[in-house]
């Protein structure tokens, strides 16, 4: 079977792909996301130091990861949609931003939550952290543009443009935090004192994974709507049978 | 009729934007007094205490200094674009990445150079040793460009929008916060008594690194907001 | 010779034209003509490298003009609906800025005749900002004679100018199209050129 990719770069072919494929990775998701969390909350044990607070790490580590990727996976799509001019990898890129926030959101959330009983204090200025806060900053500015356009055309492009300036800056930006961190003696949140138990492990990886499934499904559904919108005015969308009804 | 060398070109587009400026004074002036300003109000609101203050001095010249250049950024391009103006750069034959250099190197001219003028009278203020004070200076003259550079790409992609200085801002800031945190760092850096260097070592390649990067992407951005 | 092979333009979602060819020689002057919202500005916008077509090709003296970027560049003047002029500049200043910026180095003799000859004798170094709106379409307009551009591409050209500035004006593009170079135009009010007769390229 031969798969033609390119079929697949009109927003009329995608739609229809990417409706049949959001339940491969919804469901998986929904799955993954309550065995993690069972294997993590009820199966690992109390870890030494950090007692049950510690818990929160299943869901800030792989929010916190993946807030980053889905930056780097966003900016690429943008800068596709820029050099070659593909509507599509514009759209992905836009669908992907607010998943993105959302995670930067849940690690700093999850962060202070942390924080509260380990340090005492809701937010404490580690470097990771700080790095996370202006990464959310990142996120809000490209959402932001991209909302402060009218012309779909020059709200892609510049918000590509951002989007790749940004991702230069990310790696400035978090060398130049940690640099600021140990300067003034800052605190550092670890996850544990020594290594993991491995149904720790297992657990953050199944969130991990779980995680990054929901980040595709949802994605998915946004780049639908995003395709929908943007093409209101075709006749294949006046045909659908979601738009008929 | 002698064609003008891309040098030639640079000086015309900083002598207009210095001529315009110079006829329009306030602009420059609004963006001074509200570095100031902002700076004096750091000691009413925390109190007088000299230990205190001449730790906070740093950071408080920087952070005034970032929102006063932000101040001024809707401006570097908007007059311009209203009147047609930049559309003319854009046919310009030569380079359009140099003509945009010139408007970056104008905007640096009229708003960050006075705020490294005027910040060693606002050190003082803050009873700031003269060390501290030079090396304050230093790093302004340093990070001011960058701030201008960073700022010439926000002013490009959101030219003509609704919302247009706090959406520059909220875009600038967060790229500027290495400028900020080694800046800061070098002056309390020589205030400790260590070595400083590498923090202004650290500036100087973040300018050179804007020199070569911004005005393409700046120019870039701006043919995206004009189309 | 200018040269525009199936292009296809579109303003924001809506399609406005495709499949446009024509090819504009020496001594030519071109009118494109459509009702409002029917891609005229669009079209000389393309022109000039302003918008990106969806499709087709602009060449100039045979070459794509993505190409030949500077050389497209020094053989065209483009004026649209603004004047490209600041208010707190005199006409002079403007002039020897806008003539600069375009890459030509005048002096003051050559610009002060240049305005002289489009009727603003006495207010060369006033600021602009005092002058009416057909007086500074005059000083947008002055770099044309002083300009050695192949190609005009002029949006509109006779807005704001009286009877005096529109024969003017007719008289300019008639001795460019003399000297062999050429002009495409749109317009609202009539305007015609003694002798030449003027193409039409209607946009539906």
């Amino acid at each position: 079977m031969v798969i033609h990719w390119f079929k697949y770069s009109a927003p009329t072919n995608f739609y229809r792909l990417a409706g049949k494929l959001i339940p491969w990775f919804a469901i998986p998701s929904a799955i993954l996301f309550v065995v993690g969390l069972y294997i993590g909350f009820f199966v690992a044990p109390t870890d030494a130091v950090q007692s049950e607070a510690y818990r929160i790490i299943f869901i800030h580590v792989p929010a916190s990861i993946l807030s980053m990727f889905i930056y780097m996976v966003m900016a690429f799509y943008a800068a596709l949609g820029l050099v070659f001019n593909t509507r599509l990898s514009s759209m992905m890129a836009s669908a992907l931003a607010p998943t993105g926030a959302l995670f930067a959101f849940l690690a700093l959330w999850t962060g202070a939550l942390w924080g509260k009983p380990m340090w005492g204090a809701y937010w404490v200025w580690d470097a990771r952290l700080t790095s996370e806060l202006i990464l959310l900053f990142l996120y809000l500015g490209f959402i932001a543009l991209q909302a402060s356009i009218d012309d779909p055309r020059r709200a892609d492009r510049a918000g590509a443009l951002l989007a790749i300036v940004g991702s230069v800056n990310v790696p400035i930006i978090y060398f130049s935090v940690k640099w600021w961190n140990t300067l003034h003696q800052g605190s550092t949140i670890k996850f544990t004192g020594s290594s993991m138990h491995i149904a720790m492990q297992e657990a953050m990886f199944i969130t991990l994974a779980a995680c990054w499934m929901y980040v595709v499904a949802v994605s998915l559904v946004r780049v639908r709507s995003i395709i929908l919108e943007r093409e209101s005015k075709t006749q294949w969308v006046s045909e659908l049978p979601e738009v008929k009804s | 009729m002698k064609r003008l060398s891309l040098l030639g070109l640079l000086g015309l587009v900083i002598r207009r934007d210095l001529l315009l400026a110079m006829r329009r004074r306030s602009d420059v002036l609004t963006t001074l007094v509200f570095f100031v300003m902002v700076v004096s109000l750091f000691p009413l609101g925390v109190g007088p205490e000299p230990e205190m203050l001449r730790k906070m001095a740093p950071g408080v010249v920087w952070v005034a200094a970032l929102l006063a250049s932000m101040l001024s950024l809707a401006r570097m391009f908007s007059a311009d674009y209203l009147d047609g103006t930049l559309e003319q750069m854009l046919l310009a034959p030569q380079s359009f990445s140099v003509l945009v250099l010139g408007k970056i190197i104008g905007h640096w001219l009229l708003s960050g150079l006075p705020l490294v003028l005027i910040a060693p009278v606002l050190g003082v203020q803050f009873d700031m040793s003269g060390d501290a004070l030079m090396v304050l200076l230093i790093g302004l003259l340093l990070g001011t460009p960058v701030l201008s550079m960073i700022g010439a790409i926000g002013a490009a992609l959101t030219l003509g929008l609704r919302g247009g200085g706090v959406l520059v801002s909220l875009l600038v800031l967060p790229l500027c916060i290495p400028v900020l945190i080694f800046g800061t760092a070098a002056v309390d850096a020589v205030t400790a008594g260590m070595d400083y260097t590498t923090n202004l070592a650290l500036l100087g390649a973040f300018m050179l690194f804007a020199l070569t990067f911004t005005p393409l992407v700046t120019a870039q951005a701006l043919k995206i907001s004009m189309e | 010779m200018l040269e525009v092979l199936n292009l296809a333009c579109s303003r924001g979602e809506h399609p406005l034209f495709t499949g446009l060819s024509f090819a504009l020689k020496a001594s030519e002057l071109m009118q494109v003509q459509g009702s409002n919202g029917s891609g005229k500005t669009t079209l000389l916008r393309t022109l000039c490298g302003f918008l990106q077509q969806d499709d087709g090709e602009i060449r100039w003296d045979g070459q794509n003009v993505r190409q030949a970027k500077e050389e497209y560049l020094s053989a065209m003047f483009y004026l649209g609906h603004h004047n490209a002029i600041k208010d707190e500049l005199s006409a002079l200043e403007n002039f020897s800025i806008s003539a600069g910026l375009a890459g030509y180095q005048v002096d003051e003799k050559t610009a002060l005749s240049a305005l002289r000859r489009m009727g603003l004798r006495g207010r060369e170094r006033l600021p602009v900002k005092v002058l009416s709106q057909g007086q500074r379409r005059r000083v947008a307009l002055a770099r044309l004679l002083v300009e050695e551009a192949r190609l005009w591409i002029l949006d509109e050209p006779l807005t704001a100018l009286d009877v005096g500035a529109v024969s003017l004006m007719e008289e300019l593009i008639g001795e460019q199209l003399s000297k062999g170079g050429s002009v495409i135009f749109t317009t609202h009010q009539p305007l015609a050129v003694a002798g030449v007769e003027t193409q039409r390229l209607p946009l539906s």
